[in-house]
C-alpha cells in the first residue's frame, strides 16, 4: 500500500508555486500604480511643456484676452472665462431640470413603467458621444433656435449680454448643447441619492400630515442634498472639460466679448482646435493653458468628494 | 386658543366611537393580507391589536390613516368611518386625515433636523400659530422627555438613545393635536426600562387622546389597554398562503381571562404565536 | 389650516375632503406640473437627436457606404467603410491596455489591500484620473509617444491614439473591478483557501470568475465610450483618407480613419457629400454604442439566472 500522502504532489509547495504567487501580487501592485503613474505623467508632462509660457507671461496670461498667433502673443483668459461662462450657466439650466426630473422619477405620480422608461431615455443620452452632439448642434439645433435669438438681439441689443448680432456659432448655442450632455449625469445620481432616503422618513413626514411636496422640500430633499450636490460638482467638472461639442457650436474666437450671443472660446475647445497646427510658443502657450484646466477640473473634483462627505446627513 | 370651522353633522353617530371599521378588507395588488374586519375603537381609551405574525394587524392599523397609501398597490373594500366620514370616499384628502390621526412607528424615526425643529415643523405644518417655544417644551414634557432634551434642543434629534427617539417621535405627534395616535410596536426596538416609561406615557395621554397600539407583547397589551382585539391567520381556501382576520374583540380582561373563541384562548395562552 | 384643540368634533362631522384650492394643495399640484414638464424637457434632447441621426443618416445607408473610401472634398460618391475599421481597430488596442491593467489594479484593490494606505491613494487617485478631460489625455499621449517618436520611429499611429483611449478607460475598468470584486463573498474564498489554494489560484480560479458579469458589463460600457471618442485621437492617431494596411507592422503605427474623427472633421467642413457621411458615420457609431449598451444589460440579466 503506498503512502496516501504521496498522490498528493503539490502537499508542500514547489518554490515555482510560491514564486508564482508572490509575482503575481507583486504584478497587481504594479498595475494599480498605474494609475498613478499617468496621472503624475499627464500633470508633469504638461506642466513642463508650459514652463516657458509661465515663465514669459505669469499671471497675467490668466486675464489678459489677447490670443494672437500671428504676433506670437497669448493670453488665454477668453478661454477661461469662455470656460467658467459656459460651464456655470450650463449647470443653472441643468441642476432644477436634472433634480426636478430625478424628483419626478422617483415619486409616485405616475405609473412606475412610464417612470422607468423615462429614466431609461435619460440613461441612454448619456451614452451618445459628444461628437455627434455637436453635429446635431450644428445642423439641427442651431439653426432652430436662431430666430428666437435674433428676437434677443432685436429686444436687447441695448443690454451687455446680448449686445452683438447672432451669427450661427455662439456661448449660448454652446451653453445648451452642454446642458444636454451634463443632464443625464445630474439626474442619474440625483435619482439615486433621492432612492437612497430610508422608506421610514418618509413615513415619518407624511404621519405628521404633510402634503407630498412638504414632504419632498423639507425632509428627502434635505437628506438627499449631499450625495445632489456631490453629483451637481461632478456635473460642473465634466462640462468644464467638454471639447468636442463645444469647439464644434461655440465659434471658437479668439476675441473676447461679454455678449452671449458672440462667438466665445473655451480651454478645451482652443486646445481641440489650435493644437494640431501649432508650434513653438504657442504649443507652450496652449500647455500653459491645458495646465489651467486641469487644476481647475482637479480642484472641482476633489470638492465634490469633500463637500460629499462634510454635508452627509446621518440617518 | 385656535378655531376651526365644521360643517353640520350629516348623520348621527356613536360619539363614544372614534373609529368604526365596517368590512375592511385590504389586499397587496391581488393578493387579500385581512379580510371581513368590523371593529368599533372607544374614544379616549386605549386599544391593543394583538395576534401571530402575518395576520395583518399593521396592515389594518396603517389604513386607519391612509399610511397604507405609500404602498404600490394597497387597496381597500369595506369603510373607515371617523366621526361618520368614511376615511377612504372618494373625495377624501389623507392628508387631513393624517392630520387628525397621528402615528408613531416601529423603529423611531426622527427628521434629521434638531429636536426642536423635529417638534415645530409638525405643529407648523398645520398651522399652528401659537407659542412654538411653548408647544414645544409641552409635548416634550407628556412624551417625558423633557429633562434629557431641554439643554440640547438645536441638536439632532439622532443625538438620543433609542429609547428618547421614540419619545421624541411620540412628542412630535402629540404636538400636531390629533385625536387618535396610531402606534405600530412603539416599543419593540427598545430596551425593557425605555419600553416601561413609554407604557407609562400611554396612561397619561388616554387622557387626551385615543390611543390604538399593535403589540407582539401580550403582557404590554395586559398593562396599557382597556379594550383587546385579537387578530389570526387562516390558510387561503384553494390557494397559497394565509389571510388575516378579527377573531374577537373586547375588554382586556375578558380577552385574556374569559375569551369566547378557542382560537383566542390559545394564543393567550401561549400555545401559538 | 387651524384646528381647535378640544374635542366636540362629536357632535358635527369632520371636513376631510380634498380642497383644490387650498394654497398648500394650489401648490403642490403646480410643483408636480413643474416636475413632469422638466422630465418632459429633459427627455426631449434624446428623442431629437437619435430622430435625426436615425432618420439623416439612416437613409444614407447603402452597401457603397459601408464598403468604400471616404472622396476628396468636392467629389460626390463614397463611404465610411476604413473609418469602420479604425474605430474597431482603435478600440480593440484600448481594451488590450486598459483591461488588463484595469483588471489588476481592481484585484489588488479587492483583494490584497482594501483599506492600506497606498490603496486609499489608488482609489483617490482613479477618482482623479476619471475626472480629467479626455483632450488633456490626447495631449499627454501627444506630449510623451507621438513627439518623442518612442513606438518605433513613428509619430501619429493608432497604438497612440489606442493608449489615449486607454487613459480614459482605465478607471471605470478599475473602479468596475474593484467593486465587482467586492460583490463576491467572503465565504468563497475562505473556502478556496481552506483547502489550501494559494492566494493566486483563489483569484484567478475562484474570485474573478464568481465577479465575471460585473466586470464584464463594466468593461463592455467603458469600451462603448471609448468608441465615440474624439478628443484623444485627434492629436494621436490622427486621421487618414486611406485604408490603413493591417496586415503590415505600418498599418498600425500609421495614423487610421476613426468614425469619431471623421464626423468631426466631416462635420465642420463646407461640402454637403461630406456633411452627409458624417450624419451616416454618426448613425454607425451610434448603433455602434447602443448594441454594445444593450449587450451590457443582457450580459447582466444573463448572470443573474
Amino acid at each position: 500500500m503506498s503512502d496516501p500522502d504521496s498522490r498528493y504532489l503539490l502537499r508542500s509547495r514547489p518554490p515555482a508555486e510560491k514564486l508564482v504567487d508572490i509575482s503575481f501580487k507583486n504584478l497587481s501592485i504594479a498595475m494599480a500604480s498605474v494609475v498613478a503613474i499617468v496621472l503624475f505623467s499627464i500633470l508633469i508632462v504638461v506642466f513642463q511643456a508650459s514652463l516657458e509660457s509661465m515663465a514669459r507671461y505669469g499671471w497675467q496670461f490668466l486675464v489678459t484676452s489677447d490670443w494672437n498667433p500671428v504676433d506670437d502673443q497669448y493670453g488665454a483668459g477668453a478661454a477661461i472665462y469662455g470656460t467658467l461662462i459656459t460651464s456655470l450657466l450650463a449647470l443653472l439650466i441643468a441642476v432644477p431640470l436634472g433634480v426636478g426630473s430625478a424628483i419626478f422619477i422617483t415619486e409616485n405620480i405616475i405609473p412606475k413603467r412610464i417612470r422607468d422608461v423615462i429614466g431609461l431615455m435619460v440613461e441612454l443620452l448619456a451614452a451618445i458621444p459628444s461628437v455627434v452632439l455637436g453635429l446635431w448642434a450644428i445642423f439641427v439645433m442651431e439653426p432652430f433656435i436662431r430666430p428666437g435669438l435674433e428676437l434677443l438681439y432685436q429686444l436687447f441689443n441695448w443690454f451687455p449680454l446680448f449686445s452683438t448680432p447672432p451669427m450661427g456659432p455662439g456661448t449660448i448655442p454652446a451653453v445648451l448643447i452642454l446642458v444636454v450632455m451634463i443632464l443625464p449625469i445630474i439626474t442619474a445620481i440625483s435619482r439615486d441619492c433621492l432612492n437612497q432616503v430610508p422608506q421610514k422618513l418618509r413615513q415619518a413626514a407624511y404621519g405628521v400630515g404633510t402634503t407630498r411636496w412638504g414632504a419632498i422640500i423639507n425632509v428627502i430633499l434635505p437628506a438627499a442634498i449631499s450625495g445632489i450636490i456631490g453629483g451637481v460638482m461632478l456635473a460642473l467638472g465634466r462640462a468644464m472639460g467638454e471639447t468636442m461639442a463645444v469647439t464644434m457650436i461655440i465659434g471658437n474666437s479668439n476675441n473676447f466679448s461679454v455678449s452671449l450671443l458672440a462667438p466665445g472660446n473655451t480651454i478645451a475647445a482652443m486646445l481641440a482646435n489650435q493644437f494640431g497646427e501649432a508650434d513653438g510658443s504657442q504649443v507652450s502657450s496652449l500647455m500653459y493653458a491645458a495646465f489651467v484646466l486641469i487644476v481647475l477640473t482637479l480642484c472641482v473634483n476633489i470638492f465634490a468628494q469633500w463637500i460629499v462627505k462634510r454635508l452627509s446627513l446621518k440617518y | 386658543m385656535t378655531t376651526f370651522q365644521q360643517p353640520q353633522a350629516t348623520e348621527s353617530h356613536n360619539t363614544d366611537v372614534a373609529l368604526s371599521l365596517q368590512n375592511v378588507t385590504i389586499s397587496y395588488g391581488n393578493f387579500e393580507a385581512v379580510k371581513n374586519v368590523y371593529c368599533e375603537i372607544p374614544r379616549g381609551k386605549v386599544t391593543a391589536f394583538i395576534g401571530p405574525s402575518g395576520c395583518g394587524k399593521s396592515t389594518v392599523l396603517r389604513s386607519l390613516n391612509r399610511m397604507n397609501d405609500l404602498i404600490e398597490g394597497c387597496s381597500l373594500k369595506g369603510s373607515i368611518l371617523f366621526g361618520g366620514v368614511d376615511l377612504y370616499g372618494p373625495k377624501i384628502d389623507p392628508v387631513e386625515v393624517r392630520r387628525r390621526i397621528g402615528m408613531v412607528f416601529q423603529q423611531p424615526n426622527p427628521f434629521p433636523k434638531s429636536i426642536y425643529e423635529n417638534i415645530a415643523f409638525g405643529a407648523r405644518i398645520n398651522g399652528y400659530t401659537g407659542d412654538m417655544d411653548e408647544l414645544v417644551e409641552r409635548s416634550l414634557r407628556k412624551a417625558a422627555v423633557w429633562d434629557e432634551c431641554k439643554d440640547k434642543l438645536n441638536e439632532s434629534g439622532y443625538s438620543l438613545s433609542g429609547g428618547q427617539q421614540q419619545r421624541l417621535c411620540i412628542a412630535r405627534t402629540i404636538a400636531i393635536q390629533p385625536e387618535v395616535i396610531l402606534m405600530d410596536e412603539p416599543c419593540s426596538a427598545l430596551d425593557p426600562i425605555s419600553t416601561l416609561k413609554i407604557e407609562e406615557t400611554m396612561h397619561e395621554l388616554k387622557k387626551s387622546f385615543t390611543i390604538v397600539i399593535v403589540t407582539h407583547n401580550m403582557q404590554q397589551a395586559v398593562r396599557v389597554s382597556d379594550m383587546t382585539a385579537f387578530y389570526n391567520a387562516e390558510a387561503v381556501e384553494g390557494g397559497t398562503g394565509k389571510v388575516g382576520y378579527l377573531v374577537e374583540f373586547n375588554d382586556t380582561d375578558k380577552i385574556f381571562n374569559a375569551p369566547q373563541q378557542q382560537a383566542t384562548q390559545d394564543y393567550v395562552s401561549g400555545r401559538f404565536g | 389650516m387651524t384646528q381647535t384643540l378640544t374635542h366636540n368634533q362629536a357632535e358635527s362631522a369632520p371636513d376631510l375632503s380634498y380642497k383644490p384650492f387650498q394654497r398648500r394643495n394650489i401648490s403642490s399640484g403646480a410643483l408636480s406640473f413643474l416636475a413632469a414638464l422638466f422630465a418632459v424637457i429633459a427627455v426631449l434632447p434624446l428623442i431629437l437627436v437619435l430622430g435625426y441621426v436615425l432618420v439623416q443618416g439612416g437613409s444614407k445607408i447603402s452597401l457603397a457606404l459601408l464598403t468604400q473610401l471616404p472622396p476628396p472634398p468636392g467629389l460626390e460618391e463614397g463611404g465610411i467603410a476604413n473609418a469602420i475599421v479604425g474605430t474597431l481597430v482603435v478600440t480593440a488596442v484600448a481594451g488590450l491596455i486598459a483591461v488588463p491593467v484595469g483588471v489588476g489594479g481592481g484585484v489588488f484593490l479587492a483583494e490584497y489591500s482594501r483599506s492600506g494606505w497606498f490603496a486609499q491613494f489608488i482609489r483617490f487617485g482613479t477618482n482623479v484620473l476619471a475626472g480629467v478631460p479626455s483632450i488633456i489625455a490626447g495631449v499627454f499621449i501627444y506630449g510623451t509617444i507621438v513627439t518623442s517618436r518612442i513606438l518605433f520611429g513613428n509619430a501619429y499611429s493608432a497604438v497612440a491614439g489606442g493608449m489615449a483611449l486607454a487613459v480614459l478607460m482605465l478607471p471605470t475598468v478599475i473602479k468596475t473591478t474593484d467593486e465587482g470584486l467586492k460583490l463576491v463573498p467572503d465565504d468563497l474564498r475562505r473556502a478556496a483557501l481552506g483547502v489550501g489554494a494559494s492566494r493566486f489560484v483563489t483569484i484567478i480560479r475562484i474570485t474573478l470568475p464568481a465577479a465575471f458579469t460585473p466586470i464584464a458589463t463594466g468593461v463592455v460600457l467603458a469600451v462603448a465610450r471609448a468608441a465615440g471618442e474624439t478628443a484623444p485621437l485627434i492629436f494621436t492617431a490622427l486621421f487618414s483618407p486611406f485604408w490603413s494596411d493591417l496586415l503590415t507592422p505600418e498599418g498600425i503605427f500609421s495614423p487610421i480613419a476613426t468614425l469619431s474623427v471623421m464626423i468631426y472633421n466631416f462635420a465642420i467642413e463646407p461640402y454637403e457629400f461630406h456633411n452627409e457621411l458624417a450624419w451616416a458615420a454618426s448613425f454607425v457609431l451610434v448603433v455602434m454604442i447602443l448594441a454594445l449598451n444593450l449587450f451590457s444589460r443582457w450580459l447582466a440579466r444573463f448572470a443573474a439566472k
